[in-house]
């Protein structure tokens, strides 16, 4: 299978920091690849790095077309949806604008969609996104990441400080999600993972140090406590 | 009261004035993170091109301000796209560019038109006056202000119902975030140039009916009083620097007459002290 998204000897540098060290791994072009590893490892970084929001090198490819070089907003008209690390929704403007603000294109943008795996959008529609709750922020910037047709979607720690009924929630829609468009998915949750992703890359020390199909590490409690510190 | 009276309409223009002036310059702030001390020119820029429109075009109050404001607008244009663009998030070397060229602006006018002011060409209605509760009031302010409104609604509309607009007042939250959206905010910088420079522009062609005459530096000592404003009503909100400017104008003016000359304009320093310690972010800013 020819991989959507390809990472090759991806290197971030802030300040001193050598934050990412020539990290390489492929995402498929269906299914939930998860990128796990222990705090600090540079997970959120290689999202970033893809989407061009921290200055890098190395080589990203997606569909066979480099996109290393191109400035952010053109890597996400590319197809990709972002949905950041602590939701990063826009607090004074209200839910509907949050949304409106992420449509590209002439559409159709697919509102129906986002309505229907969030209601409760609809009925907040009026209500400033600084004002919801953590669970419903999170519903705005995956929402926002579902209203156009990306290719890919990238979606950070979703479940981040969420209550367990959210996580659930959250879980349902991005697998539901993944079977239209693939997710390369940042998560600490190895329950979440367990349950939606298909394969796995561990970075640590900002090096991929494993890749594979997600049950062969997850099924092995040596192996993930070895290369995750839990089991 | 007649005194009262007189002394709020026009503390009232003054405020008018300053915020022509520091609604663009915290958008562009607020936006773009830019210190514009250029934004002086801007207003220079439009008060020389009415005052030169009008002498040498021999064209009437109206499309002579008209030309100056669109001097002025293509004026902020050019310096974003060919000196700050190149220059965002590199602050300093941006303070260093737009101090500059806030000087080179001011030495440029007074190479082209000398150093003395110029008698600003007032249409005739703007030189009579209006008498309102016993006070005899110069009808300029009531231009100053009528503008100011004008300005203040126009933009509101433009963010509130525009997709511009939209993009402008989320990047004021979080620019990174607006273009891991997709759009190019690059574009949202020349716009809210344009806007702020028209605005400026405006502003200098309203000042110079105001003094009556224009001169160089008229811009940087106003743009002094407009940054004031911009930090008392908080970094990137329009809504804040209008109730600013109406308070830094009603303050100067009272205490001018109230109390010496120059004490006014120290006043309006203490008015920021009091505000800044209050509240850090300003009126209606971002939490500092």
């Amino acid at each position: 299978m020819t991989p959507l998204l390809e990472i090759a000897d991806l290197h971030v540098r802030i300040g001193s920091s050598h934050i990412l060290q020539g990290i390489g791994f492929a995402v498929a072009p269906k299914g939930v690849t998860a990128v796990l590893g222990r705090n600090g490892a540079g997970k959120t970084t290689t999202l970033k790095a893809v989407l061009g929001i921290v200055p890098k090198t190395g080589t990203v490819r997606l569909d066979g077309e480099e996109i290393s070089g191109l400035p952010t907003h053109a890597i996400v008209r590319r197809g990709l949806g972002y949905a950041p690390e602590d939701r990063n929704v826009f607090a004074g403007l209200a839910v509907t604008e949050n949304l409106r603000l992420a449509e590209r294109g002439r559409g159709p943008h697919r509102y129906d969609l986002v309505y229907e795996m969030f209601p409760e959008l609809r009925q907040r529609g009026a209500q400033r996104a600084g004002t919801l709750s953590g669970g419903q922020q999170q519903m705005v910037a995956i929402g926002r990441t579902l209203l156009n047709d990306n290719r890919m979607l990238l979606v950070d720690e979703p479940t981040k400080g969420l209550a367990p009924k959210i996580v659930t929630e959250v879980a349902d829609v991005l697998e539901r999600a993944a079977r239209e468009v693939p997710i390369l998915l940042v998560e600490q949750n190895l329950a979440l993972v367990r349950r939606i992703a298909d394969h796995v890359v561990v970075i640590e020390q900002g090096a991929v140090v494993h890749t594979g199909k997600a049950d062969s590490l997850l099924s092995d409690p040596d192996l993930t406590r070895e290369l995750l510190g839990v089991a | 009261m007649s005194n009262i009276v007189l002394l709020a309409l026009t503390g009232l223009g003054l405020g008018a004035l300053y915020f022509l002036i520091a609604s663009g310059l915290s958008l562009i702030f607020g936006l773009a993170d830019v210190l514009n001390f250029a934004h002086g020119l801007f207003l220079a820029v439009g008060a020389y091109g009415t005052w030169w429109s009008s002498t040498h075009l021999g064209l009437g109050f109206v499309p002579a301000v008209v030309f100056g404001v669109l001097a002025g607008t293509a004026t902020a244009v050019l310096v974003e796209m060919l000196l700050i663009r190149p220059l965002y998030r590199r602050t300093i070397e941006q303070v260093l560019v737009t101090v500059g060229l806030s000087l080179a602006g001011v030495a440029l006018l007074q190479a082209a038109f000398g150093a003395d002011p110029l008698t600003f060409p007032r249409p005739e209605w703007a030189t009579g006056t209006t008498r309102i509760l016993g006070a005899i009031v110069p009808n300029d302010r009531f231009l100053l202000i009528g503008a100011a409104v004008v300005v203040l609604a126009a933009i509101q509309v433009f963010l509130r119902r525009t997709r511009f607009g939209l993009i402008v007042r989320a990047g004021v939250e979080d620019r990174t975030m607006v273009t891991a959206l997709g759009i190019n905010v690059r574009t949202a910088f020349t716009l809210v140039f344009a806007i702020g420079g028209a605005a400026a522009a405006l502003a200098g062609a309203l000042a110079g009916v105001y003094f009556g005459n224009v001169s160089p530096g008229q811009g940087t000592s106003l743009l002094i009083f407009a940054f004031i404003v911009v930090v008392i009503g908080g970094m990137g909100s329009v809504t804040g620097s209008a109730v600013a400017a109406v308070l830094v104008g009603l303050v100067q003016q009272f205490t001018s007459f109230y109390a010496a000359a120059g004490v006014g304009e120290a006043s309006v320093v203490l008015l920021l002290a009091v505000v800044l310690l209050a509240r850090p972010g300003g009126l209606a800013g971002r939490a500092a």
